[in-house]
């Protein structure tokens, strides 16, 4: 019984660091380098690394859905970074980033490697990607807001063939 | 007859790229464009590259801009020439345009829909006169947008954005999107065969020429292929690009891209299996284009003739004529080397021609008569 639990939290454990995971690489891939690095101007520096892979710019073939929602096609490629790292402390970060950028490729695996341990993984989290998180929040919002000012009613007069 | 090479003719050639160099700097009197420059301000341009050129880079679009002169499709061709230099890493889960964060969000058959009507940065509406504020030398002066109005607590945006063709599905008066998660078809790595299945198609008109796409739905729209289309829903905005990549085993977010979505509503006789109903069509591509989302939409429609049991016998209906003739870097390839030496080829029609003369006055008598 005890051990179906423990196996419960692990999963459970495991799949909450799974999203947040998910949370940091897709923060990291879409914040530009200059506010990642603006960020982590007031940390301690990073473990250093070594590269395992890259960064080496290549391409993604992004797949669309016919109809929207249908079967998929392929509708065209994007150009992609991707970098991957391990750190002196052995962890092993991946990044994979729209563009071309290969510094921020390599700062952002540097990060997903750090962000990985679990003493100051946390906290580099709250200070590092949560205000990134938030700018993109707040970037998305501003659009939001744009777009509503535009939001139409249109009336439909009488028609000539009633 | 095949193409004959040439030799020589280096230093004229070196002098000319010289030359163009200049052409392209322009009077030095004028500061140079920056790529950043044609990348915020003349967006419209990168998109059209990147989707022409089927390769979604901001940077790398307006620097094609800038080594082009502003020549789309030479700037089309040089980032699909560029593309064959970097491997393929993986393709993508198949983007949701439904969760799209939306820019522009129109429909011109419901009036009041679900998510609402959102204009957006559109051209609709003005009135096409010249703004000669724009000319003037100083900051054009646009006026910085609104500020936002207070966050209200608990209101979280909605994730989706419904469909409005979903809303004629759901009254079954719209035929389904066949449903399947089987690898697409992909003619960067494949010859295109015929007949070509939706999948190819779609992935044609994706890359295909602007003004082809547009001359060929007008077409249908005239009778060539009546279809009678509606704009059931046109959308831009940016959408999330993820991929699993196996070293992770999860699907991760790499970034956004903006994409212009179009659906056609158009109406469809039925047949001896299906009632009456109405018929999609759909366009989608990279940046802000409208005219080629709904000129692919019209296309893609046209194309389904065959498969809905219509009769196919106008140029937009005829699958092989389109996807042969869409894509406008092989088409300007074909087309622009008839500008090189074709000396010896030409040669050889001379000779012919010369030869065939000489045979038929050969055997005429003095009056023109056949001997």
């Amino acid at each position: 019984m005890s051990r179906r639990l423990d196996e419960f939290w692990v999963t459970m454990l495991t799949q909450d660091f799974l999203n947040r995971r998910r949370t940091w690489m897709a923060t990291l891939a879409r914040a530009d380098r200059s506010a990642i690095e603006a960020q982590l101007s007031a940390e301690p520096a990073l473990p250093d690394h070594t590269r395992l892979r890259g960064p080496e710019a290549g391409l993604v073939m992004v797949r669309g859905r016919m109809g929207g929602s249908g079967a998929p096609f392929n509708l065209g490629e994007m150009t992609v970074t991707r970098c991957t790292i391990r750190n002196a402390r052995g962890q092993i970060g991946h990044a994979y980033i729209a563009g071309r950028d290969g510094q921020k490729a390599e700062l952002a695996a540097a990060l997903d490697a750090a962000l990985q341990d679990p003493e100051d993984g946390a906290g580099l989290e709250a200070r590092v990607i949560a205000p990134l998180a938030e700018a993109l929040v707040q970037a998305d919002n501003t659009i939001r807001a744009e777009a509503e000012a535009t939001r139409v009613d249109f009336f439909t007069l009488a028609t000539m063939r009633s | 007859m095949a193409y004959v090479a040439v030799k020589g003719g280096e230093r004229a050639i070196d002098a000319a790229h010289d030359w163009l160099a200049r052409v392209r700097r322009g009077a030095p009197t004028v500061p140079e464009i920056k790529t950043d420059q044609i990348a915020e301000q003349l967006g419209r341009a990168v998109d059209r590259v990147m989707a022409e050129g089927s390769c979604y880079d901001r940077d790398l679009g307006a620097l094609a801009v800038k080594q082009a002169q502003g020549d789309l499709i030479e700037a089309a061709f040089l980032l699909r020439a560029y593309r064959t230099t970097l491997p393929r890493f993986a393709s993508s889960l198949p983007v949701e345009t439904s969760a799209m964060l939306i820019h522009r969000r129109i429909s011109a058959i419901y009036k009041d829909l679900p998510g609402g009507q959102v204009l957006g940065p559109t051209y609709d509406y003005t009135h096409r006169l010249l703004d000669f504020a724009l000319a003037a030398e100083a900051d054009s002066g646009v006026a910085p947008a609104a500020p936002l109005p207070p966050a209200e607590p608990d209101q979280t945006p909605p994730a989706v954005t419904p469909r409005v063709l979903d809303m004629l599905h759901a009254e079954g008066l719209m035929g389904a999107e066949p449903q399947s998660d089987a690898t697409p078809g992909d003619i960067t790595r494949e010859p295109m065969s015929f007949p070509a299945e939706r999948d190819i198609r779609l992935q044609a008109l994706a890359r295909g020429d602007e003004g082809f796409l547009l001359a060929l739905g007008y077409s249908t729209q005239r009778g060539y292929g009546n279809s009678h289309p509606f704009v059931g829903e046109l959308r831009m905005g940016d959408v999330s690009v993820e991929i699993e990549p196996p070293e992770l085993g999860f699907a991760i977010d790499i970034g956004r891209i903006t994409l212009t979505e179009c659906e056609m509503v158009n109406q469809f006789g039925g047949s001896k299996t299906e009632p009456p109903q109405f018929t999609r069509g759909y366009g989608l591509c990279f940046g802000h284009g409208e005219r080629k989302a709904m000129g692919m939409a019209l296309v893609d429609r046209a194309m389904r003739a065959e498969e809905l049991g219509e009769d196919a016998t106008a140029p937009a209906q005829d699958i092989e004529f389109v996807l042969y003739h869409s894509d406008n870097i092989e088409a300007t390839g074909f087309v622009e080397h008839l500008k090189l030496p074709h000396y010896v080829d030409f040669q050889s029609e001379l000779e012919t021609i010369r030869e065939i003369r000489r045979t038929s006055q050969n055997s005429t008598d003095a009056a023109g008569e056949p001997l």
